[in-house]
């Protein structure tokens, strides 16, 4: 079923491509390619690559513990981006963090209406800098990159984000750093 | 399912426009490749005066890479960094430039194996053997006894030799110093088969052939039954040492050399030849260390015919051949006269029965001489003016570059009948058909390499780009697709089907593999090293910091190694390193390598170095500072990343280094 419909998508686009096309070879010369296959979307994440050391968002889609977190990103339409060279670090939630949340908070999110605060949040759990364990000092500011800001906290070799997220374990990913947070960094409310 | 995409084909053909291209139009949407498909082939050509060898997309026309080999290439740090240097070594020392003419692209039972690539210096004779699943240059053998290495580096059926037949001949031995006008008495030619190495494909000079003084032009190896011979184009069989426009010209015919190389094989092992005292480079780069050595070479095994019966034969071919080419079966050989009216087309089950029977026309230099007639197939009759240069379908078609006449003409290679011409813009010279020169072609496109643009591209000065003219050829007529700029100047090019070579490509160097002395395995191994006057400075680069980024005891004197490690394992995420005042080029490090620039402060201040390659979103703040002191300063070594001083609130200028 799944695969006859792929089919009728690529006889729909040869379909309106036609007119733009002056011959039917214009559109697939290229080797390697199968003339039906649909026009691939998205950006760098489509890239075969399994030699390179996992990137942030392949980090993040390796763990069980991320399945929450992966999804969103997915939702919020964050995977290209995140593919990109960086660097970035991510705060990564576990579900449990986001377990911790309001009942419903998390499905709420997830409809298509509140794209705009998925993302929000999302990008408040990222900064482009890859960002060591050991470069965090007792009272920095991080800059998100939803423009806000993250405070960090240094005790006994705790490092705590807003006053309410731990770091639990950081994970070097190709394009920067992924840290691993047991709670939900919630953007300040005033935006 | 069928059906309906029938219909859809149906729709398309009653939309398009009509009379849209034309032959000098082209028709370039059959060279548009969408995002997220990739060419079908790469096409390898020749970078002529650039020394280098560009790769292009095929049918896109897309500049993919342009592979440093015999010329410095300060972009990639090729000939610049310590690593670097020996790959241009020769026995005349450091040689930064060459003009590179042909490729040959390694082949099993002739048919493309996307290993290697082979490349020839025409100035300073050498070859160069590039790995494929790195696009760099992997080894370069210098040849002796050759002086001008033009007929080269065309390979035989399984990639056993590569040869190097000399362009100019020379006095050789030990008689150098001789007067030119003696010619004829001392200057000779040689050919030389270069074997290369099966499994790592590392070359060796494994014997010459000393030839009469001809000038040797192109060649080609047999292929299926004539797989051990291989055949020169010569000219000059007049012997002139001056205008050889005029002089060069004389004869009504010049040659094809065919040798049996198999036969030489055998001489050179039963201890035929002799060894002459010589001297060459013989450079090789080390991908475990990402580094260079050159080793001097002082011996070559060199076959006298005059002790070699039954090695070499002399074909007549009209009026100064200059490309020579054998077809996918092997039977037949092409001779492209420069100044000929016709093709000659040579049967090799001719030449066979002529060496057999003793089919003479005499002897040149005590060389046997086929009779013409005797193995001639025949002749292509008014082809077009100049022809050059032969390639191949896999429909028994051939397809000939007329340089004067501007065109590219397709012939019946049994019956010579002429087919189709297609003019080029303009001056054609060399042109590839993928797989062309190989048992198996791909057909498809035939791609022109035109000398003359003038109103096709922008003027820009006096000088104009050379181009590639990208012809269809699956029907009856050859119809134009696209044009594209080369660089330098092209001459001969291969083109190979993408999937023979995509699939080994290198994407990172894996770190624990680096075992180059100067590695630094992380940041917690980089550090700062004095030796006497030497600093080695053991540097890392990542996204996006290079580690130390501030150095301070360094004194004017001093001569700094910046040992750069590429801490990055993934894909495409090179590491630049440029120093301000630098002599020399920049680095370019892939991931997981280390690359070496040398540099000598020339004066006392604060120099500041930076990454060169637009790496991440904070590329610009991957930058650093190195602090040089006057020589005999006492200021020490210091070397730090991330470690910041508390703000003083009175400046002090006169800061020694002792409070760090």
């Amino acid at each position: 079923m799944k695969k006859k419909f792929g089919l009728a998508i690529a006889a729909f686009a040869i379909f309106t491509l036609s007119c733009k096309n002056e011959n039917k070879e214009s559109n697939g010369t290229a080797s390697n390619s199968n003339t039906e296959s649909a026009v691939t979307t998205g950006g760098q994440e489509n890239v075969k690559d399994d030699v390179s050391q996992k990137d942030v968002v392949k980090v993040a889609a390796a763990s069980k513990d991320h399945t929450t977190l992966v999804a969103a990103i997915k939702q919020a339409e964050l995977i290209s981006s995140l593919s990109n060279a960086g660097p970035f670090t991510v705060f990564a939630p576990t579900n449990a963090a986001f377990d911790k949340l309001p009942a419903g908070t998390v499905d709420k999110l997830m409809k298509n209406e509140n794209k705009a605060d998925l993302q929000d949040i999302l990008q408040y759990h990222v900064t482009t800098s890859s960002l060591k364990a050991e470069y965090f000092t007792d009272g920095m500011n991080v800059g998100m990159v939803n423009g806000g800001n993250v405070t960090v906290s240094v005790k006994d070799g705790k490092i705590m984000l807003n006053g309410t997220a731990t770091i639990v374990a950081s994970i070097p990913a190709s394009n920067g750093t992924v840290h691993v947070i047991d709670g939900v960094l919630v953007p300040p409310a005033a935006k | 399912m069928l059906g309906f995409a029938f219909a859809g084909l149906l729709l398309m053909q009653s939309c398009k426009p009509k009379g849209t291209s034309s032959a000098a139009g082209g028709d370039a949407s059959k060279a548009y490749v969408a995002p997220g498909k990739y060419d079908e082939f790469y096409n390898f050509v020749s970078g002529g005066f650039s020394g280098q060898m560009p790769v292009y997309g095929i049918p896109s026309g897309r500049l993919l890479r342009v592979i440093p080999v015999f010329s410095v290439d300060p972009e990639k740090g090729w000939g610049y960094s310590e690593e670097t240097k020996p790959m241009l070594n020769t026995s005349h020392g450091f040689v930064p430039w060459d003009d590179l003419h042909h490729i040959a692209l390694s082949v099993t039972n002739s048919e493309h194996d996307g290993r290697w690539v082979f490349g020839n210096a025409n100035n300073t004779p050498r070859i160069a053997r590039i790995d494929l699943k790195t696009f760099r240059t992997a080894e370069i053998i210098e040849i002796p006894n050759s002086a001008g290495n033009h007929s080269s580096p065309f390979i035989t059926e399984n990639s056993e030799y590569v040869v190097a037949g000399t362009r100019f001949s020379v006095p050789i031995g030990d008689k150098q110093d001789v007067p030119i006008d003696t010619y004829k008495d001392n200057f000779k030619g040689t050919v030389s088969f270069i074997g290369v190495d099966k499994t790592t494909g590392d070359m060796n000079i494994a014997f010459q052939i000393l030839t009469p003084g001809v000038n040797f032009d192109l060649a080609r190896a047999g292929k299926g039954k004539s797989a051990g011979w291989f055949f020169f184009s010569c000219y000059n069989s007049e012997k002139a040492n001056t205008l050889l426009e005029v002089n060069a010209s004389q004869k009504d015919k010049d040659f094809i050399m065919a040798v049996n190389w198999k036969k030489a094989e055998e001489y050179a092992k039963a201890g035929k030849g002799v060894k002459k005292q010589v001297k060459y480079a013989h450079n090789k780069f080390d991908e475990s260390t990402h580094t260079a050595s050159s080793t001097m070479m002082n011996e070559v095994l060199v076959l006298d015919p005059k002790d070699c019966p039954d090695m070499i034969y002399f074909m007549p071919c009209p009026k100064s051949p200059h490309g020579c080419d054998t077809d996918p079966t092997g039977e037949y050989i092409v001779g492209s006269g420069k100044l000929a009216a016709t093709i000659p087309v040579f049967s090799f089950t001719k030449i066979q029965n002529a060496i057999a029977s003793k089919t003479f026309d005499g002897e040149y230099d005590g060389i046997p001489v086929l009779k013409y007639d005797a193995v001639l197939h025949g002749e292509v009759q008014k082809p077009g003016l100049g022809p050059l240069h032969t390639e191949f379908d896999a429909k028994g078609n051939a397809y000939t570059s007329f340089f004067v006449s501007s065109e590219i003409v397709k012939w019946d290679v049994k019956s010579l009948k002429v087919l189709d011409r297609v003019p080029t813009y303009y001056s054609v010279g060399h042109l590839s058909v993928p797989g062309g020169p190989t048992k198996k072609p791909h057909g498809k496109y035939v791609i022109a390499y035109n000398k003359i643009t003038k109103d096709r591209y922008l003027p820009t000065g006096p000088e104009l780009s050379q181009s590639a003219q990208m012809y269809d050829i699956s029907g009856d007529k050859m119809k134009l697709v696209l044009d594209f700029p080369t660089i330098g100047e092209p001459h001969y090019a291969e083109a190979i089907p993408a999937e023979l070579v995509m699939k080994n490509s290198t994407k990172i160097f894996k770190i624990e593999e680096n075992k180059n002395p100067y590695v630094a395995m992380g940041e917690g191994k980089t550090k700062v090293e004095r030796k006497g006057n030497e600093v080695h400075v053991y540097m890392t680069a990542i996204r996006s910091h290079l580690t130390p980024d501030n150095i301070e005891g360094v004194k004017v004197g001093d001569v700094v190694y910046f040992h750069v490690t590429n801490l990055e394992q993934d894909w495409d995420v090179p590491h630049g390193f440029a120093i301000k005042g630098a002599n020399n080029g920049e680095l370019l490090v892939m991931p997981g390598e280390t690359q070496t620039l040398m540099w000598k402060p020339d004066r006392v201040g604060i120099f500041p170095f930076y990454c060169t390659d637009f790496c991440s979103a904070l590329h610009q703040e991957m930058q650093g500072y190195i602090r040089i002191s006057p020589a005999g300063s006492n200021v020490p070594l210091l070397y730090h990343t991330g470690k910041t001083k508390p703000s003083v609130s009175t400046p002090d200028t006169k800061d020694s280094g002792k409070t760090k």
